[in-house]
């Protein structure tokens, strides 16, 4: 979910979140089960009204299915937020944790200044089980590869393929970007081989950076495609899972007036990385480690007093004084101003995008944290408002005073007690 | 200004547990063990006490709300109780309801007693996540000692004071606190300790140490106040009255709004300006005899004397490392050893304070007397430095 914040709010630089009238939300591991996850996404970027939030999941090709929706949505002009993200857990010592990455795209569909218009979409949907995760476990458990790819891929894809191909008038050398995740590197070249589609327009699976990200992985090769594509390039997108959806997009002289915004490659570039690999199990659930008895201090959420503050809390929206202009967090009934006290003069002032400050701050090893020692301090926004908020991607050489933090929605608490109720919150990052 | 209650009450007696990780006590022992000292110096009955005011921070790990479990321990004569909590400030603030009884004349003998039973929870320092339900969902995840530290990253880069000048300053703090910790029988930690020890300890919440930060520890101290009169009229010589109480609470601008820049207490700031002021002292600096101040952390005890107006602004560090507040400084500061070193049991520890001031103004302070002191200050603070509660209080000889 928090991938999923960063990267819509990301695809949503120079855009107006409010005017967004659908969000789908592809994941094969949506954070709950019975909890509208997309809405959460809409909640986060304040936006409700006029809103249809829909969970796409069941299959590695739900993020295409929610792009195909998405597109299908936005026909009559509504902007259509598409997202996918996806955190798989793998077994210790599986191939899946070697190959799986966590990660999410995001994609905003609409009939203005469309920067990748789309030229056909073609799906087939057929019961073949590669692999399959049941309800009733947390990880994969897949067939004979050598059979997937004989019987799977290369019996089911390349007619797919061809059929796309046909209802957007198209040849398979008129591709100029083939995006097709897959766990076996050689697939994809294989595929394109197949159906006339030249070796160098297959796209890299982004498989030693980042790893597979599961139903979000096409939309995340097609943002690492479009980053680079150029005028008149033709973009073919295929995810399979049981099933093949087909894509081809051709990006527009549009692409090169969009706003600059991270995008793959900027999110790769401020990465943190972390080689512990004992870290890595722990950060994982995959140890049963010992937190000491402050990790025990109940996470129970008042699910009323969430409803009140949501925007308060998944949006970031604080106050801003009319009598005074005092910008304060959280927004309250009377100004914060200790020359104004104005009372029930504040709108809601929205805080998430811009940038903080930090006045103070320390690194605390009594605290409870799954990354000791837990980085917090105050921090200050230059409009004004200040909290003292939790750091995250921090470390000693980062952190001073002064230092410039941006916003980004993380997980503040997991409540075990109660089946994993995942509280949101902002938590300050270096910029 | 209103007129304030100097001279309008009269500490009629006054006693205090031994503090520390009190394993073979529970709540009530630790109650009826400072009570019994406090009745037996007062020398009245405990049938002619009119009222009570009861202080506890964190109920729900010990003995649980309302005035209930003083009345039961105690076996009161069914009289008024009122639990009042303030945080780390709670014992001033029982100590203030009962003097306030007394000068309001509602009551001729009140008793005010705190206490607080944390060793029982399990693990060290204080229990968390009391903010209520809304708070839980963004406040950041924190310590006392991590909200404490940041006083100090604060006050660094206010006054330019580097990291070592501050951490020696902060170490001498809690090495002069040990050094009369050791004279001090009931206090938690009875240890000196070489300044080596402090500077290498290990990190809590960078950049305070083991050292920088205060025990946590069971405890309870209480007060029976009474008129001066009244004290006369039962034979009491020496009498300590108060001369000044005073609280600030934050309303706010200091968490919320841009003008605090995080290096000091707005809040004691004012109340140790409205006591003087009700105590009649023009010259801080050259009147009090001796404080007791809420040293929970190292750090907090150099910022308060600034905030006290008795160091200027930015410069508490040089008087602290020129022995100002030593035991045989110009002030002595924390000569019980403070909440360092005799401990911090929360509900207890502003009347612990009080307790040590009306001893040392009596003379009855054993290896630790200072000389002659006359007018002693305490300062109790609940919160964290941006959101809390100071308390003031003065007491003195009455003459």
């Amino acid at each position: 979910m928090l991938r999923t914040s960063l990267a819509s709010r990301d695809c949503l630089t120079s855009h107006k979140a409010e005017d967004v009238r659908n969000i789908y939300f592809a994941s094969t591991t949506h954070p709950f089960k019975d909890r509208q996850n997309a809405g959460v996404i809409g909640t986060a970027l304040n936006v409700e009204q006029n809103l249809s939030a829909t969970d796409i999941g069941g299959s590695l090709k739900a993020g295409t299915s929610a792009l195909i929706a998405g597109l299908n949505a936005s026909k009559d002009g509504a902007p259509s937020l598409v997202a996918a993200a996806d955190k798989r857990m793998a077994r210790v010592a599986s191939s899946g944790e070697l190959n799986y990455g966590d990660g999410a795209a995001a994609l905003l569909c609409g009939t203005e200044n469309v920067i990748a218009r789309l030229v056909g979409h073609h799906s087939v949907s057929m019961d073949f089980v590669d692999h399959f995760r049941g309800d009733e476990s947390d990880f994969d458990y897949s067939w004979e590869e050598r059979w997937i790819r004989d019987e799977g891929y290369s019996k089911i894809v390349p007619p797919a393929i061809k059929a796309a191909l046909a209802a957007c008038k198209l040849k398979g050398s008129d591709i100029t970007h083939f995006i097709m995740p897959s766990l076996m590197p050689a697939v994809p070249k294989q595929m394109a081989k197949m159906v006339g589609i030249g070796e160098g327009a297959v796209r890299d699976l982004l498989g030693a950076t980042l790893g597979d990200t599961g139903a979000a992985h096409a939309l995340v090769m097609l943002v690492d495609a479009l980053e680079g594509a150029k005028a008149g390039d033709k973009i073919m997108v295929v995810a399979f899972g049981q099933g093949v959806d087909t894509l081809v997009f051709e990006v527009t002289a549009e692409k090169d007036k969009l706003a600059k915004r991270k995008g793959l490659s900027g999110w790769m570039a401020r990465r943190k990385e972390e080689k512990n690999y004992m870290k890595f199990l722990a950060f994982n659930e995959m140890l049963p480690i010992e937190k000491g008895m402050r990790a025990e201090f109940d996470k129970k959420t008042a699910l009323s007093v969430l409803w009140r503050k949501r925007d308060m809390i998944y949006g970031l929206v604080g106050g801003k004084c009319k009598v005074c202009g005092t910008v304060q967090f959280p927004r309250t009934q009377v100004c914060v101003n200790p020359n104004c006290h104005a009372i029930d003069s504040q709108d809601p002032y929205a805080m998430a995008g811009l940038e903080c400050a930090v006045m103070s701050f320390t690194a605390d090893s009594l605290v409870y944290s799954p990354d000791p020692p837990g980085y917090y301090g105050m921090i200050t926004f230059p409009e004004g408002g200040r909290f003292m908020a939790d750091f995250t991607d921090s470390d000693k050489e980062q952190v001073r005073v002064g230092a410039k933090m941006r916003m980004t929605f993380r997980i503040r608490d997991n409540d075990t007690m109660r089946g994993g109720f995942k509280r949101y919150f902002w938590k300050a990052a270096p910029v | 200004m209103a007129r304030g209650i100097k001279d309008k009450v009269a500490i009629l007696g006054m006693g205090c547990s031994k503090f520390g990780e009190r394993w073979d006590s529970g709540a009530e022992e630790l109650m009826l063990e400072a009570y019994k000292e406090c009745l037996k110096d007062a020398g009245i009955d405990q049938n002619q006490l009119q009222a009570a005011w009861f202080s506890t921070a964190i109920d729900e790990v010990h003995v649980g709300k309302s005035g209930i479990p003083l009345s039961m321990t105690l076996r009161l004569p069914n009289i008024p109780v009122t639990h009042v909590e303030n945080m780390c400030a709670s014992g001033t603030e029982a100590f203030r309801g009962a003097c306030y009884a007394v000068a309001s004349g509602a009551a001729d003998f009140a008793l005010a007693l705190g206490v607080e039973k944390l060793k029982d929870t399990g693990y060290g320092g204080l229990p968390g996540g009391r903010g209520g339900p809304l708070q839980a969902l963004w406040n950041a995840n924190g310590t006392a000692p991590g909200n404490f530290a940041q006083l100090a990253t604060a006050y660094m880069t206010a006054h330019g004071v580097s990291g070592e000048d501050l951490k020696k300053a902060i170490g001498h703090v809690s090495w002069k606190s040990h050094q009369n910790g050791a004279k001090n029988p009931k206090a938690h930690l009875q240890k000196a300790v070489e300044m080596d020890t402090i500077l290498n300890a290990p990190m809590i919440a960078s950049p305070l140490g083991l050292f920088d930060c205060c025990g946590v520890s069971d405890g309870a101290a209480a007060a029976i106040v009474t008129t001066p009169e009244i004290a006369k009229s039962l034979g009491k010589h020496d009498i300590v009255s108060v001369k000044a109480l005073q609280l600030s609470v934050s309303n706010g601008s200091e968490s919320g709004h841009n003008s605090w820049d995080g290096s000091y207490f707005h809040t004691t700031r004012i109340a140790s300006k409205k006591a003087y002021e009700e105590a009649g002292i023009k010259s801080a600096r050259d009147e009090v005899s001796m404080f007791e101040v809420h040293d929970c952390f190292s750090v907090t005890e150099l910022v308060t004397m600034e905030d006290l107006h008795i160091s200027q602004p930015g410069k508490g560090w040089r008087d602290v490392l020129d022995g100002f507040y030593d035991a045989d400084g110009k002030i002595p500061c924390q000569i019980d050893g403070g909440l360092k070193c005799f401990g911090h049991p929360i509900g207890a520890s502003g009347l612990r304070m009080l307790y040590e001031m009306y001893l040392q103004i009596q003379g009855k302070a054993g290896p630790r007397q200072l000389k002659n002191p006359r007018i002693g200050m305490t300062h109790n603070l609940g919160g964290s430095p941006r959101e809390n509660i100071a308390s003031v209080a003065i007491v003195g000889r009455y003459e």
